[in-house]
């Protein structure tokens, strides 16, 4: 085989995003074809069914299951207010009957006459769905959703954590091997993305979190300093729903590592941009990684791609990124790929590549260790 | 799918869709006993762009039909029918665990009686169980109400009661599940199914509680009396509903279902199959293990008796960062005889989670990865034993001997010394680039008692092989045997505490091989044993130390060889590594060189 499949990140400065926006359950789509809209629109609503009160009304009222619905006042279906008397037993030869009054509203949903226990559903719970990006709709998918077609630069990175943002690129850094510190984080960059070089360390992360930072893009971080923003240990890779105050990324991986010259650049050519960012990232079936996404007014993209999706071949010539130890985070390009597997260090068997670095050096890692990256 | 008569079947062609890969296998008949001749694998295409899993098993098949010469598939990619000659096969079967497998939510009445028979249930039939309602779970019902709403289960298995018991806390339960309107993976349209498998006087209740929403069935009781399990009845149903609603949803499932001559099996359900098949014709107690990037599955037979569990973020991959938060770093770490700098290894762990497609350069960075190996399994079969219990519940008849043991059923079934037989599968044990090291891996984590046989399945054929079981229990038993395991040799180690400093054990074999010598406490040994010697052992330990016997008591025994050979074991039971009071880094380097784990 001449060449190797492998999976990189996508690292675009013009791209045509399809960005899907969909709902987790049916509802309604607020937006028609060829619509433009902004990020922060709206584009599709629903209700989830609201949440559930469970009452062991039976026991509370001191009769049999059997005898709870002869004491209900209310009807199933029928709405009930905080204080509404819910239901009263019948007590003895009419003495001594006993109430229940209500300690939730909603929707009587069921009574059963054999555990004696009622249900109360709430209100019903909004769910909103907004565009993400600025540009227009291309499809809308009937009661899930929408496709919004925008021209972007746009930027994955490798793990993330905390949930969609919005705000402006701040140039932290002056340089991708810079690490981000917390003297670089401003006032002025509230509300902003925060654009750092090499490791972001623990108390730069606080100072954003401080200065209300959307943001912090950067190309690496410590473990160390990932548990002492969490609190916790990070177990599994699949994250998101985190509420520290911001938003981070790293776009090369953990440790010090610098951040890749191109996507530097490439933030650097966009300061000032207003950005979308999402930390959500999931190192699963179905591989979700967080990404940076900003708007551009150009439309001459010719790429086109579905968020996520990327592929490359490696070839001689091709650019690669070393992922892992004893060369972690090395760039350089594919030399030779020879056909026959090797002996490791570690005693295993395995098909190689030679990588010839910037600096002239030539080094034989497992075709497994790296990824492909943009020339 | 056809009948076919077993004596006309000569060439068989086994898959298993796995997340990332499709294998397929392919066994034929040669001088009248079946043999594993072929194998080929393909990525798995369940997802865009192909979105069809037989594009993937296909490929795979392809791959095959090259290595073997034999024509496999007609110009329509259609599996070619009867075998001809050198081409076609006489059956096709298959197991998947593509998707994510099968993911379940099971529910009962006590946590510690009907719930587990549940989830026994489950995952005997090759689910993962994402949760365990209970009425005694500790959670608030609007609490259960949420986490039932949270979770996209593939399906529900509900039990409670034994049959002529209560009726009211079963249909309690099946109240909180009905409003919850739990929400499938699949689609809007995939109406979820529920097994009810509980209390069969509660049946019309509980049926009155669920609308149309759901596909509801109804099986025999798991439970029917606290001291009598029934599974088979709701792994049958599990089975049958995994095809008709689950696989029937994912790409290109009907198109494979249509085409195999036996009903696909989820992966680990085949596993627990074969391993049951093997340990009921030999009568003995087996363990296997798969260790995965994401989870790991433990099997056991013991006296009979089945069970299987999934840890589902133990893992070398996608969880190695949980099996190092959940281990904790000094805990791996006494496994490792080399410097190693803690804040440089987590980022390391780190870096293989969110890239879990790397594998190990350098000798440090593989006896890290083996030493994190060890915790996986080790926490794995902690979680198994503390699951694979005998029935809870149960009222005990008690003799004077009794009077000082407070059990009170729901004791482990798994018994370390009783153990025969251990198999060893997964990326990390069955590519070592050593079986020495997955040797060593095994005995420290699970740490066999009294005379264990290790062994390590060649290419993970046990799932093609679990399903073959199902259609020709012969040719399963053969190419088990044959061409599935590869011996890696016996384990004899005492059970107790030796004194330090003392003889744990005196030893003499007699056989193939010749020696006899003592074993000082801690010490560690591998004497040459190949595959197809044998030898007698007889051992005489130490007072208060156990072999099999008793403590103190002598013990002999034939034991088999491998591709490591015989150890002898005087580290004690429990394996105590680390800490202030266990083996020190001096002493674990003494087992690494003893073991020749990484030497040349």
């Amino acid at each position: 085989m001449a060449h190797a499949y492998t999976p990189g990140l996508k690292v675009s400065r013009q791209t045509k995003l399809h960005c899907r926006r969909l709902l987790p359950i049916s509802g309604k789509v607020l937006v028609e074809v060829g619509d433009s809209v902004e990020a922060q629109d709206v584009v599709a609503e629903a209700s989830i069914p609201g949440d559930i009160f469970p009452l062991n009304l039976a026991s509370l009222l001191g009769v049999s299951a059997a005898d709870l619905p002869g004491c209900m006042l209310k009807n199933k279906g029928e709405r009930v207010e905080v204080g509404d008397e819910l239901a009263r037993s019948k007590g003895i030869f009419g003495f001594f009957k006993k109430s229940y009054f209500s300690r939730s509203a909603g929707v009587l949903e069921s009574v059963s006459k054999i555990t004696g226990q009622i249900i109360l559903r709430g209100e019903p719970i909004p769910v909103q769905v907004r565009a993400y990006v600025p540009g227009k709709i291309l499809e809308v998918k009937p009661e899930q959703g929408v496709v919004v077609e925008s021209n972007v630069t746009f930027i994955q990175g490798i793990f993330g954590i905390g949930g969609e943002q919005y705000g402006k690129i701040h140039l932290a850094c002056e340089k991708p091997e810079q690490p981000l510190t917390e003297d670089l984080i401003k006032p002025e960059m509230r509300g902003g993305v925060i654009i750092g070089g090499a490791r972001m360390t623990h108390q730069a992360v606080e100072k954003a979190i401080a200065v209300g930072a959307s943001a912090v893009v950067s190309g690496g971080i410590d473990d160390q300093d990932l548990k002492n923003i969490l609190g916790y240990d990070l177990g599994v890779a699949i994250t998101g729903t985190e509420k520290i105050g911001t938003t981070l990324i790293i776009t090369e991986g953990f440790g010090d590592i610098g951040m890749a010259r191109r996507t530097f650049e490439l933030f650097q050519s966009r300061t000032g941009a207003p950005a979308s960012v999402n930390g959500a990232t999931q190192i699963r079936a179905g591989v979700m990684r967080p990404e940076i996404v900003i708007p551009t007014t150009d439309d001459s993209a010719s790429e086109v791609f579905d968020d996520g999706a990327v592929e490359g071949f490696l070839e001689p010539g091709s650019s690669v990124r070393i992922i892992r130890d004893p060369y972690f985070g090395m760039i350089g390009q594919v030399a030779n790929l020879p056909p026959e597997p090797t002996v490791l260090g570690s005693g295993s068997k395995a098909r190689v590549l030679e990588v010839k670095l910037d600096d002239g050096r030539q080094l034989v890692v497992p075709r497994a260790n790296v990824e492909i990256i943009a020339g | 799918m056809s009948k076919i008569n077993p004596d006309d079947i000569e060439v068989i062609l086994a898959t298993d869709c796995g997340s990332t890969t499709t294998k397929a296998i392919l066994i034929e008949k040669i001088d009248g006993h079946y043999r594993q001749t072929y194998r080929g694998e393909a990525p798995t295409t369940v997802e865009e762009p192909a979105a069809d899993v037989t594009v993937g098993v296909t490929n795979a098949v392809s791959e095959v039909a090259e290595l073997a010469g034999r024509k496999l598939l007609d110009e329509n990619d259609q599996i070619l029918r009867p075998s001809n000659g050198k081409q076609g096969c006489d059956i096709y079967i298959s197991t998947s665990s593509a998707g994510g497998g099968l993911q379940m939510l099971v529910a009962g009445v006590v946590r510690e009686m009907t719930a587990a028979s549940a989830k026994r249930a489950a995952l005997g039939a090759g689910a993962i169980v994402m949760d365990t309602i209970s009425s005694n779970d500790k959670r608030k019902p609007y609490e259960q109400i949420q986490r039932i709403r949270e979770l996209r289960p593939d399906m529900i298995l509900l039990s409670g009661g034994t049959d002529g018991g209560t009726v009211k806390h079963v249909v309690q339960l099946a109240e909180l599940i009905a409003p919850a309107k739990p929400q499938p993976r699949f689609g809007d349209k995939y109406r979820m199914p529920i097994i009810y498998a509980g209390n069969i006087e509660a049946w019309e209740p509980v049926k009155e509680t669920f609308d149309d929403d759901v596909e509801l069935s109804q099986v025999e009781n798991v439970r029917p009396q606290l001291d009598n399990e029934n599974l088979g009845p709701a792994r049958d149903e599990i089975h049958e509903l995994f095809l008709e609603h689950v696989m029937a949803h994912a790409p290109g499932y009907d198109k494979l279902i249509s085409w195999t001559d036996a009903p696909i099996m989820p992966t680990p359900g085949a596993v627990g199959n074969i391993l049951q098949t093997i340990a009921e014709r030999d009568g003995i107690n087996a363990v296997g293990v798969d260790i995965g990037g994401a989870t790991t599955d433990v099997f056991s037979v013991f006296d009979g008796v089945f069970n299987r569990t999934v840890s589902a973020n133990l893992g070398m991959s996608y969880s190695i960062s949980n099996v190092c938060a959940e281990a904790t770093m000094p805990n791996i770490l006494r496994w490792v005889h080399v410097d190693m700098q803690e804040r440089e290894l987590r980022n390391r762990v780190k870096n293989k989670m969110i890239r879990p497609t790397t594998i190990p350069q350098t000798l440090e960075a593989l006896i890290f990865e083996q030493a994190v190996a060890r915790e996986a399994l080790r926490l794995a079969y902690i979680q198994h034993k503390e699951f694979a219990t005998t029935l809870k519940g149960v009222q005990q008849q008690r003799t004077v001997g009794d009077l000082f043991t407070q059990d009170s059923g729901g004791q482990s079934i798994v018994n370390n010394m009783k153990l025969d037989l251990l198999v060893a599968s997964g990326g990390v044990l069955s590519h070592a680039p050593r079986m020495h090291q997955t040797a060593a891996m095994l005995i420290d984590a699970f740490e066999p008692e009294g005379f264990t046989t290790l062994a390590k399945d060649s290419i993970f054929m046990m799932p093609h092989l679990g399903v073959l079981a199902q259609v020709h229990p012969q040719a399963a038993l053969e190419v088990f045997e044959r061409d599935c395991l590869i011996y890696l040799g016996t384990c004899v180690a005492i059970a107790g505490q030796p004194r330090p400093g003392r003889v744990a054990f005196r030893y003499k074999i007699t056989g193939d091989i010749s020696d006899e010598g003592e074993m000082i406490a801690g010490e560690l040994k591998l004497l040459p044993l190949s595959g197809e010697q044998r030898a007698t052992v007889e051992i005489e330990p130490a007072r208060g130390l156990d072999c099999g016997a008793g403590k103190g008591k002598p013990v002999s025994r034939e034991v088999r060889g491998g591709e490591v050979g015989l150890i002898l074991d005087a580290r004690g039971r429990e394996l105590a590594v680390g800490g202030e009071k266990g083996a020190d880094r001096q002493t674990v380097t003494q087992w690494v060189n003893a073991m020749h784990l990484y030497d040349d």
